[in-house]
């Protein structure tokens, strides 16, 4: 199992995550800043998650 | 200043290999010292460590206007990394504000939503290049076009009024090929233009980024002023125009030149998402980099920077590090994840990503699509190279079908 978490004020909105997993992460409306829709998604998506995390631009994303 | 330092930008080879000075700088001297066009010397970082951590850290910030700052260009104005500019360039929090007002436009949803309208564009595009006959120049008749169509639809601009966007866009991105006063005149035109716009915009609002952008200003009590505003379309039309039309080009470029590549693309085409990260992260000629200034001595690199220094990271340098990327020198269209830098990183990191990603995603889907049978007309050493500009691209791609 992987535990998913984002930092809303690092965000900088990129989309990098929502193009990657949309199932896991959206993008606020207002701001275009990161929510997180999946804390735990499942094992399938776990690769998919790993790579959003490495290629956020703003280190905004952590698995654990 | 009597010593002789290397000029940067470095020259290429040829349109798509690397400086050799890259490799070697990131080995030997990660932090150097070069002198830019306007003859003022500045720092080059070429690591990936480094570059992150500069474009991460706010303290190194883009008020170039500063006394002792370098000047990037051989005009005066410095163009789009100017003193003009920077006074238009919100920083901090007023940068956060901004960002987020912005933000909501360019969320990857929204671009999604665009896709079939890019899509749309590019087909028709293509088709009148084919109608013309091969050999053609997918730069001016593809790259080029796409992109300038796709940002004068978010900017509200009209159709007819491409073509001058296109213009002013190439002029205020000058280090080097234009004059001052060709530049100053471009500017002032655009800058007329684009004021005039937001009036227009404001007088009678439409289903576009402008509207919406005053829409919200006014009712927040000029959360964004009219300099911020006109500085904001600059700023779009600039960075959403040449670097995308320029990417289509030298990726196409890439792709070709090992024919094995593109092959394999046609045969997967659901690799075009990777593909796409590893055109972004290969391009050796990507242009100048980006500049930052620091008022406070900052440590990169195990080098103590003194106040007042201006450091140039070069993005693409960054993205041959092997010791970030394994087989850096390769272009593997599976790499992922891929976590370059041309896009930036940190709080000012591009925040049209997901424009830039869904138009050259859809540039390459409809040319492999369209024309699988796609080649170079030119070897690949004797593609002609943009030169002057402080976007790196290719001057012509002839390709026939």
């Amino acid at each position: 199992m992987i535990r998913v978490s984002v930092d809303r004020e690092r965000c900088c909105g990129a989309g990098q995550c929502v193009l990657l997993a949309p199932d896991v992460f959206d993008q606020g409306e207002e701001d275009g800043i990161v929510v997180l829709l999946e804390p735990e998604p499942a094992e399938p998506l776990h690769g998919i998650v790993r790579e959003a995390e490495a290629v956020c631009p703003t280190g905004a994303i952590t698995t654990s | 200043m009597d010593i002789d330092l290397p000029e940067y930008p470095f020259p290429q080879p040829t349109a798509l290999e690397p400086p050799p000075e890259w490799a070697e700088l990131r080995s030997g001297c990660p932090v150097a010292e070069v002198r830019l066009a306007s003859g003022d010397p500045a720092l080059l970082l070429t690591r990936y460590s480094d570059v992150r951590q500069v474009l991460s850290d706010p303290r190194f910030n883009r008020l170039l206007n500063a006394e002792d700052a370098a000047r990037i260009t051989a005009n005066e104005s410095g163009g789009v990394f100017g003193a003009e500019q920077a006074e238009k360039t919100p920083t901090g929090e007023a940068h956060q504000r901004w960002r987020r007002l912005v933000g909501r436009y360019f969320t990857a949803k929204r671009m999604a939503a665009m896709q079939p309208r890019i899509q749309a564009m590019a087909e028709r595009l293509l088709d009148e290049m084919v109608a013309g006959g091969a050999p053609a120049d997918l730069v001016s008749s593809y790259g080029f076009p796409l992109p300038v169509w796709v940002i004068c639809d978010l900017l509200g601009v009209p159709d007819s009024d491409r073509a001058k966007f296109a213009y002013w866009s190439d002029h205020m991105l000058s280090l080097t090929r234009y004059q001052q006063d060709e530049i100053n005149a471009a500017e002032q035109e655009f800058g007329r233009y684009i004021w005039a716009h937001v009036d227009a915009k404001r007088a009678d609002p439409g289903d576009d980024l402008i509207s919406e952008l005053i829409a919200v200003a006014d009712a927040e009590d000029g959360q964004l002023s009219q300099m911020e505003l006109v500085g904001t379309a600059q700023g779009l039309l600039i960075a959403g125009h040449e670097t995308t039309a320029n990417m289509i080009g030298k990726m196409t470029a890439m792709l070709l030149a090992d024919r094995s590549r593109w092959e394999q693309l046609v045969a997967e085409p659901a690799l075009v998402r990777t593909a796409v990260e590893e055109a972004l992260r290969f391009d050796a000629n990507p242009g100048f980099g980006l500049p930052r200034y620091i008022t406070e001595e900052i440590e990169v690199g195990g080098t103590k920077l003194p106040p007042g220094t201006t450091v140039i990271t070069s993005m693409a340098a960054a993205n041959r590090d092997e010791t970030a990327f394994e087989s850096a020198g390769d272009m593997d269209l599976r790499r992922a994840p891929n976590p370059h830098l041309s896009f930036g990183a940190g709080p000012h990191s591009c925040i049209g990503q997901a424009l830039a990603r869904t138009e050259l995603q859809t540039a390459l889907t409809v040319l492999l699509d369209r024309l699988p049978g796609l080649a170079l007309d030119v070897s690949p050493e004797e593609l002609p190279r943009r030169e002057g500009l402080i976007i790196g691209g290719l001057e012509r791609l002839m390709v026939r079908w």
